[in-house]
């Protein structure tokens, strides 16, 4: 089938999709945009995560059909090369990246936490990232960087 | 819909079919997308009752359906991760009939009807007669479920879990409790401790009757424990991987009593 998404602004389409293949597949191996990674699909790590219709959900598990005719953001709608998203941003200047396979995927749940309530508690920001497993920082770091990323939409 | 192509698998919010497809455990010619189908999405009230449509995110069940529904609410704040949240709902977790579903003890203390339909018509099933098996239900090839109508809250109602950490767990055993103050009616329904979820009846007619109505003092120490052991007794679980029988039956004992406590603290206070 032919699948038709709007991708970070721009419609895209892919051709020959198999209804069951995730969006997260289509968005990689489909559409050039590896920035959505693929590590256990089995929605458990989040690093796939996308927003959909401005809710962030796992691409793993959502099916292709099932984004048709709909707006994804990926965490190459973000920011620019030359200028990054605020928390983006805040994720480089706390050390919060180390190997990055994580890193998509926490900014895309981020950036979604930070402007839907820019004064989460720690425990809340907990809560927000939950889904997204990171087996390098410790999240000590992740939590300074949403903390910062949050102190910039504040403003 | 359904009965065209009957070997069409439906899928909701893909949370339990997706992990399929990916690990090739299945490879239906067709999915059948119910998030399309907008009379499913939806939850209105209906004479003292909430009809949930089967796609309904737990995301929305919690922020919406505190008030009325509290104990599905509880429970859904609990699966997964805010992630699972914005796409699983309670149709998906009917569908796939896990005794661990979280959505399904408080469907069974709160006496919740499911509503199947397929070209043949609409049937209404009640909540603790719907699961036959593990991951076996009545839901006929051909049906869908459309809604689960579930009586709004007439009393506390409280769910706890026991997993092995606090984000993302499979419970290894649940409890939901709903108290109905009006009709003073105790409904239980016990997650992932036999093949199916599972109502502890003993345990609601013992509360029922033992229970102070009319003038709520504390709970005495000995009502809590005997409703505790009512529902661990009403339990049939088996040793897995994330948890022994005999493990399973005492924190069921324990969240049982945990819950009462907690609910009849409300009743006090109201
Ligand atoms: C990382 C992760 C964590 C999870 N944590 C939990 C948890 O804590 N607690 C919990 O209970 N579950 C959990 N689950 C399982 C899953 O999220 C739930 O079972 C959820 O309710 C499924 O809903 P869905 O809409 O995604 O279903 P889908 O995956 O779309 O469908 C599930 C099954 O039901 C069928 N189906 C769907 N809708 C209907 C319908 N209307 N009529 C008939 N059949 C239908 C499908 O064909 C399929 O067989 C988790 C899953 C993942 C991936
Ligand atoms: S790849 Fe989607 S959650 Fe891990
Ligand atoms: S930085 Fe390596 S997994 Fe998070």
């Amino acid at each position: 089938m032919r699948v038709n998404i709007e991708i970070n602004g721009e419609r895209h389409t892919a051709d020959d999709v198999w209804p069951g293949e995730s969006l997260l597949y289509v968005l990689r191996e489909r559409l050039g945009l590896p920035g959505s990674k693929n590590a256990c699909e089995q929605g458990e790590c989040g690093s796939c995560t996308v927003y959909l219709d401005d809710t962030p959900v796992c691409a793993c598990l959502v099916a292709a059909g099932q984004a048709e005719g709909r707006s994804v953001r990926t965490v190459e709608g973000l920011g620019t090369e030359d200028e990054l998203d605020p928390v983006q941003e805040a994720f480089v200047r706390t050390g919060a990246v180390q190997c990055g396979f994580c890193t998509p995927g926490l900014i895309v749940a981020a950036h979604e936490l930070v402007h839907r309530s820019p004064d989460a508690t720690d425990a809340e920001i907990r809560e927000a990232l939950a889904g997204n497993l990171c087996r390098c920082t410790g999240y000590e770091k992740i939590l300074d960087a949403v903390r910062l990323a949050a102190k910039g939409v504040q403003r | 819909m359904k009965a065209a192509t009957p070997e069409a698998v439906p899928i909701a919010g893909g949370t339990d079919v997706m992990v399929e497809l990916n690990f090739d455990k299945r490879r239906p010619p067709a999915l059948l997308d119910l998030g399309r189908v907008a009379e499913l999405s939806g939850w209105r009230t209906d004479d003292g009752h909430v009809r949930l449509g089967a796609t309904v995110p737990y995301a929305r069940i919690v922020g919406e359906l505190g008030d009325l529904l509290p104990g599905l609410a509880m429970a859904a704040r609990t699966v997964g991760s805010p992630q699972i949240r914005n796409r699983g709902g309670v149709g998906g977790n009917l569908g796939s009939a896990s005794p661990a579903g979280d959505a399904h003890p408080p469907l069974l203390a709160t006496g919740a009807t499911v509503e199947l339909a397929s070209v043949r018509g609409v049937r209404t099933v009640p909540a603790d007669e719907f699961f036959l098996g593990p991951k076996r239900s009545v839901l006929a090839a051909d049906e869908l479920v459309t809604a689960v109508t579930v009586p709004s809250a007439a009393g506390p109602q409280q769910f706890a879990k026991v997993g092995t950490r606090n984000a993302m767990v499979i419970a290894v055993c649940s409890f939901g409790l709903a108290l109905d103050t009006g009709t003073r009616r105790v409904g239980t329904g016990i997650g992932s401790a036999g093949p199916t979820p599972l109502r502890a009846a003993a345990a609601e007619d013992f509360a029922a009757e033992v229970l102070p109505w009319d003038d709520p003092p504390a709970l005495t120490d000995e009502v809590a424990r005997e409703f505790g052991e009512l529902v661990a007794a009403a339990a049939t679980p088996i040793d897995d991987v994330r948890g022994s029988a005999a493990y399973r039956r005492r924190a069921l004992s324990v969240l049982a009593r945990r819950t009462l406590r907690w609910a009849w603290q409300d009743v006090r206070v109201r």
